[in-house]
């Protein structure tokens, strides 16, 4: 029923590092270049162009006092802020970086993806619950309503993708794009996707749990230290999660001309999304709240069922016209 | 419908699109310690007490400054000299409660306290804060090149006697009744 094929322990053990030191360098890689779209410098004192800022914050964050708040409920917010790093690094296992990098090769590889964004809710919930404080909880009864609904049709935007490759598996989606990306076909699954993708790993526009004009800091109000490194580096990893599932899903993964190794065509596209994503940070408002849930429901919802229902009309009319 | 996608998807590609132009825009950030701003020479920094061309204190020790001060950070004490001349025995300026608004300088009659560009004045000892007389003192004459008080005012001093100073007329003498 299942079919997996495990990637060597050297090359697991690489993704893994590979993926925490990109999610450390993209705290200064963010400031940096938010800073440039708002014609400022950023942080650019220490080491070549401030490069060394992370590991200067690292230092920071790993010698800071690990407090516990007396009125918290101590378990669940000591667990909440590692389930979002065990999750997100989870679902970089069924990723295909190229033909030969890869943890695991699952043929329900976006099922899995989509059971740890699921999984990843409970982090922000918990963190949001355990703290006993109200923007906490307002923080994460945002953040849970917002999660669930977007995971709708963050699913269902994916399925389009799904009954073009006839696959779950992520690897023969990239397979099958060869002979074209599905950003062509798939366009508006593509926009929902990405939509429902910020959503997911609350980046700026959408980042309403978390909102620091109205509610502090939202679901981790309470936390410092290295427990809130653990949601800050938690978050830029949802960030390269999203990137990658995105270049996975529609262009075409590693594929490209052959005169750059197939890496250098992930983390090229990769990168891409990554920088789009902190443009929009750089750039787009935040909604209010009833607005994102009604854009989603009202809007996103149907558009992306519609799209589904379209694909799975001209694959069904085409299939049989073949046979 | 279309309303909807123009408010939600085009008016954010186009703010998008600005934003991302401004990658190739030089930033407007000075970057203070290895590179100096240009201050304007009216900018109100640090405070100097200036000398007259003759390289005399041009302070006349009248309190205006310490009467027009906000914050009261101004302290002096009056003293004169053998030759007629007021000064300040002390003259103290507490820069930990001065707020740089210039009324010193616009209330002083003799063009004696001055605001300079100057504003790197941090310390690490907060007693520090509080300049006295020889530090405020410089041996020009500031803004003001050609201002002597005592050369145009009617103020009697040794060495230039009533009527002496430049556009002043002779004393009438009350007590003749020629015209």
């Amino acid at each position: 029923m299942f079919t997996f094929a495990v990637g060597s322990a050297l090359s697991i053990a690489s993704i893994l590092l590979a993926v925490i030191v990109l999610a450390a360098l993209l705290i200064w890689v963010e400031r940096r270049m938010l800073s440039f779209w708002q014609e400022r410098l950023g942080p650019n004192r220490v080491g070549w162009f401030g490069i060394m800022q992370v590991v200067a914050d690292m230092i920071k964050i790993f010698t800071k006092e690990d407090w516990v708040p007396p009125f918290a409920d101590r378990l669940t917010f000591v667990l909440a802020p590692a389930i979002i790093m065990i999750v997100v690094l989870m679902s970089f296992a069924v990723i295909p970086f190229t033909p030969e990098v890869g943890v695991i090769d699952s043929n329900v590889g976006v099922l899995f993806v989509l059971a740890m964004a699921s999984l990843g809710a409970y982090s922000v919930m918990l963190g949001g619950l355990s703290s006993n404080n109200k923007y906490a909880l307002l923080g994460s009864l945002r953040a849970a309503a917002q999660m669930v609904s977007y995971e709708v049709f963050m699913g269902i935007s994916l399925l389009g993708v799904v009954v073009l490759a006839g696959s779950f598996n992520l690897r023969e989606i990239v397979e099958t794009q060869a002979d074209g990306w599905y950003i062509v076909p798939q366009f508006i699954g593509f926009l929902i996707f990405l939509i429902a993708g910020v959503a997911e790993s609350h980046r700026l526009p959408f980042d309403i749990p978390e909102a620091e004009q109205e509610i502090c800091a939202g679901y981790h109000t309470e936390y410092s230290g290295m427990k809130f490194g653990m949601f800050f580096v938690g978050e830029y990893l949802g960030l390269v999660l999203i990137s990658s599932l995105i270049t996975v899903l529609f262009f075409g993964g590693w594929l490209g001309p052959a005169f750059l190794p197939p890496i250098v065509w992930f983390s090229l596209k990769a990168g891409f999304f990554i920088m789009f994503f902190i443009l929009m940070r750089a750039a787009l408002p935040r909604p209010r709240y009833d607005q994102l849930m009604s854009y989603g429901w009202l809007f996103l919802l149907p558009l992306s069922l519609l799209n589904l229902l379209v694909t799975g009309a001209v694959v069904l009319v085409s299939t049989t016209a073949t046979m | 419908m279309f309303r909807l996608i123009k408010d939600t998807l085009l008016s954010q590609a186009v703010t998008l699109w600005g934003v991302f132009r401004k990658l190739f825009v030089k930033a407007d950030t000075v970057q203070y310690p290895d590179e100096q701003p240009y201050m304007f020479p009216r900018w109100r920094g640090r405070i100097i007490l200036s000398r007259d061309p003759d390289g005399e204190e041009r302070c006349v020790a009248c309190n205006l400054c310490a009467v027009a001060c906000p914050v009261d950070c101004i302290a002096l004490q009056k003293a004169e000299t053998e030759d007629g001349r007021w000064y300040p025995e002390f003259f103290r300026i507490n820069f930990s409660r001065c707020i740089m608004c210039g009324f010193c300088e616009e209330a002083c009659p003799t063009n004696a306290i001055q605001l300079t560009p100057d504003f790197e004045m941090a310390e690490y000892v907060r007693q520090d804060m509080v300049w006295e007389k020889e530090d405020l003192l410089i041996d020009g004459v500031g803004k003001y090149h050609d201002y002597n008080f005592y050369r145009v005012a009617g103020k009697q001093v040794a060495g230039k006697d009533k009527g002496e100073a430049l556009n002043e007329a002779e004393p009438v003498d009350v007590r003749s009744l020629l015209p």
